[in-house]
């Protein structure tokens, strides 16, 4: 087994002992089992679970991730005084806390997805789109929430930007793009509606959903820009793309610079 | 043997460490002392590849470290402050390193029984006190016997119990022909462990000698007034 993969068997092992993880898992097997009881049918149950999902996922991945990060430090120390490469372990890091975190939401989602939905057959694409926007969510925060960690030697600061960026992507930068929209709001933006969503990765998660539930018309002008765009197979392959990009430079820059790090 | 060369390590504008020029002999126990701060972590960091000299040379057995990690195949390192997984056992992270080593041998059972932690092996990591994972980190040092031995104030914070068990160990190391670096504020301990001083202050080598000869040239009566009247001698 390549070092990089034993990493990430022995974090597994690690997390998925410890509460946090479990936790997190209860958090979205409450919610969505909650949802179907309050008598929703697989597709507002997904609706809802997608705004939840939108907050708390990047969330949990950008501040749990820099937390384990910092809490591994001394480990981390020791690893590196053993023969071992720096990129596999900050590979194996990376991968072995992504792993279970998508795992805990993938099952507290879909066990009561399934025992909910299997005799109506409700659950399809929408669903499996909900599940891999959730996954990519958590690669996309816990690759960001890693490069923060390794930038910042305290603490304190590292775990406070953490929540800031989140705050950014989540809140803020929807504040920015309206604002944007309302100051030009007589020029055309569809184009740039879009490349604005691109640098968001909350947005091009929520953007594909919205397509799939095909609410977009709720959306306006803009939302049929989106459909026009988005609903297309060009349009599909740039924003599963851009997620890709958005995971791929933090885990580049985190790596870069944990080569160089003094411990 | 190893080499160090006009060795610089800067933490951005912060010199720890400056021109250091120093060797340390094979099959030898070397102690470096010095003030909190001094720079003998950092030094130590060096020699691990775990921090990156700003500019000089270190060569450990004719190797040069370059950024190439499988030298550290060689050479055993307990931390000062030993923290693992806190959900895995203590007989987990033992295999975990083994197994990140890809170490086939089996030495950390007659450690386990030597240091009397045949008891805490199953326990979770987070129910081990801070002396009994000390000792797993002593372990994890020892076990794959290297010929380079690394002990960052190994016993701050053992039991005298368990502290002369691991004193008794290093020197039964030595005499296997082990080389060992260690560091400690402890002067009677190095006077009983160590072979060779060398006194950091502010990043520099303040002095340096056998034990012997550094108490001979103080014409003191043990390590502990020896090294505090060659501070006071060098002004620090």
């Amino acid at each position: 087994m390549k070092p990089f993969l034993k990493i990430i068997k022995y974090q597994l092992q690690d997390l998925i002992r410890g509460k946090w993880i479990l936790l997190y898992a209860l958090l979205f097997f409450v919610l969505t089992d909650g949802l179907f009881r309050f008598g929703n049918d697989g597709s507002k149950v997904v609706l809802s679970l997608m705004n939840i999902t939108l907050f708390i996922i990047p969330l949990v991945s950008i501040v749990f991730g820099s937390m384990f990060f910092y809490s591994s430090r001394e480990f981390i120390e020791l690893l590196l005084a053993q023969p071992i490469g720096r990129g596999s372990l900050y590979r194996g890091m990376y991968v072995g806390l992504a792993t279970p975190l998508s795992l805990a939401f993938v099952a507290g989602v879909g066990i009561p997805f399934i025992y909910n939905t299997y005799h109506t057959g409700a659950f399809g694409g929408i669903f499996i789109i909900l599940l891999v926007s959730g996954v990519t969510l958590t690669f996309v925060f816990t690759a960001l929430s890693y490069y923060i960690s390794v930038k910042n030697e305290e603490r304190v600061k590292g775990v406070g930007l953490t929540i800031l960026i989140w705050l950014f992507f989540a809140v803020i930068y929807d504040g920015i793009v309206l604002a944007l929209i309302f100051m030009f709001s007589e020029y055309p933006l569809d184009k740039a509606s879009i490349a604005v969503t691109l640098l968001n990765p909350i947005d091009l998660a929520r953007i594909m959903m919205l397509l799939m539930v095909d609410v977009s018309a709720l959306l306006g002008y803009t939302g049929a820009v989106f459909k026009q765009f988005f609903g297309s197979p060009l349009g599909l392959v740039v924003a599963v793309s851009a997620l890709i990009i958005w995971m791929i430079i933090p885990v580049w820059l985190g790596l870069r610079s944990f080569a160089k790090k003094d411990l | 043997m190893i080499k160090i060369s006009k060795l610089d390590k800067k933490f951005g504008k912060l010199t720890v460490l400056r021109e250091l020029d120093m060797e340390i002999e094979t099959g030898k126990i070397t102690a470096i002392i010095g003030h909190n701060g001094s720079g003998k972590t950092t030094l130590i960091k060096c020699l691990l590849g775990l921090d990156k000299p700003t500019s000089g040379l270190i060569s450990i057995n004719g190797f040069q470290l370059n950024g190439d990690w499988s030298y550290r195949d060689n050479i055993g390192y307990m931390p000062q402050l030993a923290r693992f997984p806190e959900n895995l056992t203590a007989r987990e992270v033992l295999r975990m390193i083994k197994d990140l080593r890809g170490f086939n041998g089996n030495m950390e059972d007659e450690l386990v029984a030597f240091f009397n932690m045949d008891g805490e092996m199953k326990k979770p990591i987070r129910t081990l006190s801070g002396g009994t994972r000390q000792k797993v980190s002593a372990i994890i040092a020892l076990m794959f016997n290297p010929d380079l031995l690394i002990l960052d104030e190994p016993t701050a914070g053992l039991d005298p119990i368990s502290s002369s068990l691991l004193k008794d160990r290093l020197i039964h190391e030595k005499e296997a022909g082990k080389t060992i670096i260690i560091t400690s504020h402890i002067m009677s301990e190095l006077e009983e462990l160590a072979d060779n001083l060398v006194y950091l202050l502010d990043g520099r080598i303040i002095f340096t000698g056998t034990i012997e000869e550094i108490i001979k040239r103080s014409g003191e009566k043990n390590l502990e007034r020896a090294v505090a009247y060659l501070m006071t001698e060098n002004g620090a």
